[in-house]
């Protein structure tokens, strides 16, 4: 049997490894890529718990959150291909309109 | 055997999600996010949720990740990536951040240790429990979360449409857009 805390601290390991990209990359997808690799460790996360809790709640938690993910995905897919229609880039840094 | 397959493939996510965070390439970060999110399925099935599992290979790794190769493609990324590869100081931010986060949760879990793991149960494993509670305890989140599909999908239609030629698109105005320093874009399309 493998212990809990092994798968825990797998999700932990990803979830820190998908902040680093989130926070470090340029691109656009790039960020988006390592959202995604985010949030599948958190439904590790909830997948491991729902397993030594036995209950189920969390598997169908995690059921929510990939339909949430593809629903976000969708979109903000949609709308990095509206900001490359007017800006030909979508270097994170160049979209500055908003900076301070 | 359950632990070689837990290390095989725990293994297996940690060096593919690197890839994806790392690669120049976007699209050899996508195709490494498939071998990430195949990885994470396996272990789902390993903690009794083979439902889940499925889900994760169909939904994430069929569409989403699809999703993610059209649009890579459409907007052929393969040259702007080199230039939007650099790094900057945000790097030393985000390692030392990180590392802290996974060190503090090891301690914890270090510390805490595990209580003794019961065996599955087949009504755990169960799809048939699976439905029902999701058709039942959770049926207006599902309802919900159905809405919520469609609004996305009106939202990512009306985003990415072509605007009509001779109107600006509404959502991203091309003159407010433009920053301080840039110079305006010229009309491009014939």
């Amino acid at each position: 049997m493998v212990p809990i805390s092994w798968y825990l601290m797998l999700a932990a390991l990803l979830f820190a490894i998908g902040t680093i990209g989130a926070l470090t990359r340029r691109n656009g997808i790039s960020i988006f890529l390592s959202i995604e690799l985010m949030l599948n460790a958190a439904n590790l996360t909830l997948v491991a718990y729902s397993r030594q809790m036995g209950d189920r709640t969390g598997q169908l938690i995690v059921f929510f959150v990939m339909a949430v993910a593809a629903a976000e995905a969708a979109v903000g897919l949609a709308l990095f291909i509206a900001v490359f229609r007017s800006r030909r880039t979508i270097d994170v840094n160049r979209l500055n309109l908003m900076r301070w | 055997m359950e632990t070689l397959i837990f290390l095989i493939f725990a293994a297996l996510a940690v060096a593919s999600s690197l890839v994806v965070v790392a690669h120049r390439s976007p699209v050899y970060a996508t195709m490494s996010l498939v071998v990430t999110l195949f990885s994470v399925a396996v272990l789902f099935v390993l903690l009794g949720a083979p439902f889940l599992g499925a889900l994760q290979i169909l939904i994430y790794a069929g569409a989403i990740v699809v999703l993610f190769l059209f649009v890579i493609m459409l907007l052929n990324l393969q040259k702007a990536s080199a230039a939007a590869g650099r790094r900057g100081g945000q790097l030393w931010v985000a390692l030392p951040g990180a590392l802290l986060f996974v060190g503090m949760v090891g301690l914890v879990f270090w510390r805490a240790g595990a209580p003794a793991l019961q065996p599955l149960t087949a009504d755990l494993v169960s799809l048939k429990g699976l439905a029902t509670a999701l058709f039942s305890d959770y049926l207006l989140p599902f309802e919900i979360v159905g809405l919520l599909l469609l609004v996305a999908v009106i939202g990512a239609t009306v985003a990415a449409r072509r605007a009509p030629d001779g109107e600006a698109s509404r959502l991203l105005p091309r003159e407010d857009f433009v920053g301080a320093g840039d110079e305006p874009r010229k009309e491009a399309r014939s």
